[in-house]
């Protein structure tokens, strides 16, 4: 399901379809997020998008799935951003995974494995072999979803510190 | 890692049923797969189908079905049945009241957070699939699916 360019997009299915994120679409990311995580961050998606969505997009990629079946409502049904780090960690390039996120009601309909797999799909085309992402050890859901996506345990180890 | 046979068992024997959840496999059946004894396997599944996790068929050509959702049920729903998963909580004296003990404790919560967010990650549905991926691939897949070569950094 590559994306071929900005202007072709995937349809995974008549109801939906996955493409580059535009400035139009970003007032609905703002609205899912809040949503999901019960933070507001305007300014936030605002930088992301002027980030991810217009600077470097050979290695930056903030994919949309929108909803085809009801024009009407333009509520996008999910996003997902990522871009390639190299050399971090002493990583050699792969692609980083840093946001996901499905409407709830639009759960298990393949909307999130569609989103990931066009970003893999971009990764690949860009070069590389590898894609990371990291999940809260608590965070029952995403890791349930990535790990039934193939994804295992990497060879890293975050660790953390308290500054006081 | 290391598990108890009888959590072993369990999740080979959920594994097998899950592959096709409308077949029924005796006790014999599962134990000639995977070379174990019938009578340790019977007590394993005895503990499974009173969590629920598998239902017994009576009858000629009975034996045991899956019943759980192997898109929700994963392998700490099952070893938690027959393993201690809860946190490391030794107590053997007032040595696990000094520095010492209590700095040894928080190392081995770690190791043993991490244990269980793994085995809550993955579901029977997602080792299905990696069990066929590996019998797919033969050897080499599994061979790179298990070891673990840490990338080294340049300080």
């Amino acid at each position: 399901m590559a994306m071929q360019t900005d202007a072709e997009a995937t349809e995974i299915n008549a109801a939906v379809r996955v493409r580059r994120v535009q400035a139009a679409d970003i007032s609905h990311v703002i609205t899912l997020d809040t949503r999901v995580t019960k933070l507001a961050k305007a300014e936030y998606w605002n930088d992301v998008f002027r980030r991810y969505g217009k600077q470097r997009r050979h290695e930056r990629f903030f994919l949309v799935a929108e909803n085809l079946m009801d024009r009407a409502d333009s509520r996008l049904l999910g996003f997902i951003i990522g871009e390639i780090r190299a050399w971090e960690f002493g990583s050699t390039p792969c692609g980083w995974v840093f946001a996901l996120s499905v409407e709830p009601r639009m759960r298990l309909h393949g909307i999130g494995s569609a989103l990931l797999e066009a970003i893999s799909d971009e990764f690949k085309k860009a070069g590389v072999s590898k894609m990371r992402t990291m999940v809260a050890r608590d965070a029952r859901l995403p890791l349930l979803f990535f790990r039934s996506e193939g994804m295992i345990a990497g060879p890293y180890i975050q660790l953390e510190k308290d500054l006081d | 890692m290391k598990l108890q046979i009888s959590t072993r068992l369990a999740i080979f024997a959920v594994l097998e049923l899950a592959a096709s959840e409308d077949r029924q496999l005796s006790v014999a059946e599962i134990g000639e797969k995977f070379g174990v004894s019938s009578h340790h396997l019977a007590k394993v599944m005895h503990v499974m189908g009173r969590a629920g996790l598998v239902r017994s068929i009576r009858g000629a050509g009975g034996g045991y079905q899956f019943a759980g959702n192997a898109r929700r049920t994963t392998l700490l729903d099952v070893a938690q049945l027959f393993e201690d998963l809860s946190s490391n909580e030794q107590n053997t004296g007032a040595v696990d009241a000094t520095p010492e003990g209590q700095t040894l404790s928080g190392v081995l919560n770690e190791i043993d957070d991490i244990a269980r967010a793994t085995l809550g990650s993955i579901t029977i549905a997602t080792m299905r699939k990696l069990v066929e991926r590996c019998g797919a691939d033969g050897t080499k897949s599994s061979k790179a699916a298990l070891s673990r070569r840490p990338i080294q950094t340049r300080l």
